[in-house]
C-alpha cells in the first residue's frame, strides 16, 4: 500500500490504503476454526479425566493435572518417540547424503544419460506411495526387514528423493558457472567443487530438505503401519492409533500422547520457521 | 585469490566462446546411489505391483500366477466402482471447500497486515502435526457422547450428535479435517505467488478506478491462474492420502459410505490378504496418479525447472 505515491489524488489513496474489514473477519472465523481443536486438545490434556467428563467439551479446565503425561509414558511413549526419532534423523541424513551429489552432477554434467534421471525423478513426484505398498511389503519381508526401524527407513528414503533432488537441483542451478570455472583454474577437481563451493552455497537448501524430510519421517504413518508389527519396533504415529482404540474411556490421555507426539516438531517450528515455510511453499513450484 | 579472480573470468569467457569450459564436470558415477536406492524402493515396487496383479498371494507364500483371474473379478466387483464413486465425491468435495478458502486466506496474507507474522505462525500449526494425531484430535471432537458433536449436533440436523455415525456426515466430517489439514500449505501457496504480482498492476487499476473486488478479477485471478493450476492437481494427486484420515476417522464406515479406492486396496490386501486381487486395485491408483501427475508436468512449470524457492 506504500507503494502508492503521495502524488495520486486523495480520494484513490485513500481507497487503496482502506482496510478490508469483510477479509478481516473471514480469516478471524477461519483462525478460531484453526484453534479450536488445538486449544480443545490443550486443554483436556492438562485436566483429570472426572473434570473433563463433567465440563462438557468448551468448559474452562478447573482441576488441572500432569497426571495425563505421566499415565502416557507409563505406557511405553518414550520408547516411540525414541524410535521415531532414529527414523527421522536416519531419514533425513540418508536423503540429504543420496540428494544432494545427483542434484549436483544433474546440473553440472553434460551427459544425457544424467538428464534422464532428472526427468525420472519429475515422474517419481507423482507416485502415489498408497499403490506401491504392497510390493514395498513384499521387498521388505524377502529383505528379512520386516518388522525393523530399517524397513520404515527405506521406502521413506525413496520416496522423499524425488523432491529432495528437485529443490536441491534448483538450489545449484543459481551458482554461477564462473566459480566453478575460478576454482577449477585452482587446481579443484569435482569433490572439491562439489564440498567447498556448491556445499557451502546450497546451505539455505540442505536445511530446507533436511526439515522437510524430516517432518515426513517423523509424521510417517503408512510405511510403518504395513511394515512393522511389534510393540518395540513402533513409532509415535503408530502408538496414538494403538492408544486411540484402547483409550475409548480416557480421552485426556490420549491428548496428552496427542500434544507429546507434536511437541518436538513445535519446537523445530519455534527455530527454524523461515526454512520449514520456504520448505513447504517449494513444494508447489509458481 | 584476488588477482586470479579476474584472470579466471577472461579465461572462462573465452572458453565459453569456444563453447566449452574447463571447469570440472562429475560424471553419471554421482546419480548412481540416488538413482539405485530410488530405483529399488520406489521404482520396482511400481513394476512389480503390475506383475503381481496377475498372481494370487496371501502374503505369506509363494505368489502363483493366475492369469487374468483378478482382472475379470475386478469388471464384475460393484464394490470397487463404488468406492471409485466415493473417491471422486471426497476429492471433488474438498476441492471445491478448499480452493477458494486457500485462495481467499493466502492473497490476504500477501498484503501487508499489522498482525500477520503473529497470525500465520498461528495458521501454520496443524502442517506440523501427524495426519495420526489430527485425526485423533478431530475424533475427540466429534464424539457423540462428549465431544462438540453431541453439542452442536442439533443445530445441523444430528439430534444425537452421532454426526460420524451417518453416511453422509461422516463424508462431511472428512472433509471438514482435510480442509484444517490442508489448507495452510495451499494457502501459503497462494500466498508465495500473490506477493509475485506486480505491485504496478493494482497501481493502474486504481488509477482506472477499479475497486477491490475488481481489482481481485481482473489482476489478482488471471496473475495467479498457474498456482490455481499446480495447487488444484496437487490437492487431487493428494487427495489419495486421505486414506489414513479415514482409516482413523471412520474405518471406511458407516457400512462402506466412506470407503475410498485407498482403502479398499488397503482392506484386501492387509485384512482379507488377497494381495493379487489389491494389486489391481493399487495399479488403478497408479493410473489415477499418473493421469494426474502428467497434469502437474504440463501446466505447473515443474519441467521448466524454475527456481521453486525464488523470492521466499
Amino acid at each position: 500500500m506504500a507503494a502508492i505515491g503521495t502524488g495520486m489524488p486523495r480520494r484513490i489513496r485513500r481507497a487503496a490504503g482502506r482496510a478490508n474489514w469483510a477479509a478481516g473477519i473471514a480469516v478471524l472465523v477461519w483462525l478460531a476454526f484453526v484453534i479450536l481443536p488445538i486449544y480443545l486438545m490443550v486443554k483436556d490434556a492438562i485436566q483429570t479425566t472426572d473434570s473433563y467428563l463433567d465440563g462438557g467439551p468448551l468448559s474452562l479446565p478447573r482441576h488441572f493435572t500432569g497426571h495425563n503425561f505421566v499415565d502416557v509414558f507409563h505406557l511405553g511413549f518414550t520408547r516411540y518417540l525414541i524410535n521415531t526419532a532414529i527414523v527421522t534423523v536416519a531419514s533425513a541424513l540418508l536423503t540429504v547424503l543420496l540428494a544432494f551429489p545427483a542434484a549436483y552432477a544433474i546440473v553440472r554434467s553434460r551427459s544425457r544419460m544424467v538428464s534422464g534421471v532428472f526427468r525420472m525423478f519429475l515422474i517419481g513426484l507423482a507416485i502415489p506411495a498408497q499403490a506401491t505398498i504392497i510390493p514395498v511389503f513384499l521387498l521388505i519381508t524377502r529383505m528379512h526387514l520386516y518388522d525393523s526401524l530399517t524397513a520404515i527407513v527405506l521406502p521413506t528414503v525413496a520416496f522423499g528423493l524425488p523432491l529432495s533432488v528437485l529443490v536441491l537441483a534448483s538450489a545449484l542451478r543459481d551458482v554461477p558457472r564462473e566459480l566453478y570455472e575460478a576454482m577449477t583454474l585452482d587446481g579443484g577437481g569435482s569433490i572439491r567443487l562439489l564440498w567447498s563451493l556448491a556445499l557451502p552455497l546450497s546451505r539455505a537448501s540442505l536445511v530446507t530438505v533436511s526439515i522437510y524430510c524430516a517432518l515426513n519421517a517423523w509424521n510417517g504413518f503408512l510405511f510403518p503401519l504395513i511394515l512393522t508389527q511389534s510393540n518395540e519396533q513402533r513409532v509415535q504415529t503408530l502408538g496414538l492409533y494403538n492408544f486411540q482404540g484402547e483409550f475409548t474411556s480416557n480421552i485426556p490421555g490420549l491428548m496428552a500422547a496427542v500434544l507429546l507426539s507434536a511437541l518436538p516438531i513445535f519446537v523445530v517450528y519455534l527455530f527454524a520457521r523461515r526454512w520449514l515455510i520456504a520448505g513447504l511453499a517449494g513444494v508447489g513450484g509458481k | 585469490m584476488t588477482a586470479a579472480v579476474p584472470v579466471a573470468r577472461r579465461r572462462a569467457a573465452r572458453a565459453a566462446e569456444r563453447g566449452t569450459d574447463r571447469a570440472a564436470r562429475p560424471g553419471a558415477v554421482w546419480v548412481l546411489p540416488a538413482v539405485l536406492f530410488f530405483g529399488l524402493f520406489a521404482g520396482l515396487p511400481l513394476v512389480l505391483v503390475a506383475v503381481l496383479s496377475f498372481t494370487s498371494w496371501n502374503g505369506l507364500g509363494t505368489p502363483t500366477f493366475n492369469g487374468l483371474d483378478n482382472w475379470r473379478r475386478l469388471l464384475k466387483d460393484s464394490s470397487v466402482l463404488d468406492s471409485l464413486r466415493i473417491s471422486a465425491i471426497l476429492t471433488v468435495l474438498s476441492w471445491a471447500v478448499q480452493t477458494p478458502l486457500a485462495l481467499l486466506l493466502g492473497v490476504w496474507a500477501a498484503g501487508r497486515q499489522r498482525n500477520r507474522a503473529v497470525l500465520s505462525s498461528v495458521f501454520f500449526l496443524p502442517l506440523l502435526m501427524s495426519t495420526a494425531a489430527i485425526a485423533i484430535t478431530w475424533l475427540t471432537l466429534l464424539d457423540p457422547n462428549f465431544g462438540l458433536a453431541a453439542k452442536f449436533g442439533h443445530y445441523i440436523g444430528f439430534p444425537d450428535g452421532n454426526i460420524i455415525g451417518s453416511p453422509r456426515g461422516a463424508l462431511a466430517c472428512i472433509v471438514v479435517v482435510v480442509t484444517w489439514q490442508f489448507v495452510p500449505f495451499h494457502t501459503l501457496l497462494y500466498q508465495a505467488a500473490a506477493r509475485q504480482v506486480p505491485r504496478s498492476l493494482y497501481d493502474a487499476a486504481t488509477v482506472d478506478g477499479a475497486g477491490r473486488v475488481r481489482q481481485f478479477r481482473h489482476v489478482t485471478l488471471p496473475q495467479l491462474r498457474n498456482t490455481i493450476v499446480t495447487s488444484s492437481v496437487l490437492m487431487l494427486v493428494g487427495s489419495l492420502t486421505y486414506f489414513e484420515t479415514v482409516l482413523i476417522l471412520t474405518q471406511g464406515g458407516p457400512g462402506t459410505s466412506t470407503t475410498i479406492l485407498p482403502q479398499k486396496m488397503y482392506i484386501s490386501a492387509f485384512r482379507d490378504y488377497q494381495m493379487g486381487y489389491a494389486s489391481v486395485i493399487a495399479l488403478a491408483l497408479v493410473a489415477l496418479g499418473t493421469a494426474l501427475s502428467l497434469l502437474i508436468v504440463r501446466f505447473s512449470g515443474f519441467a521448466k525447472m524454475r527456481s521453486t524457492l525464488e523470492g521466499m
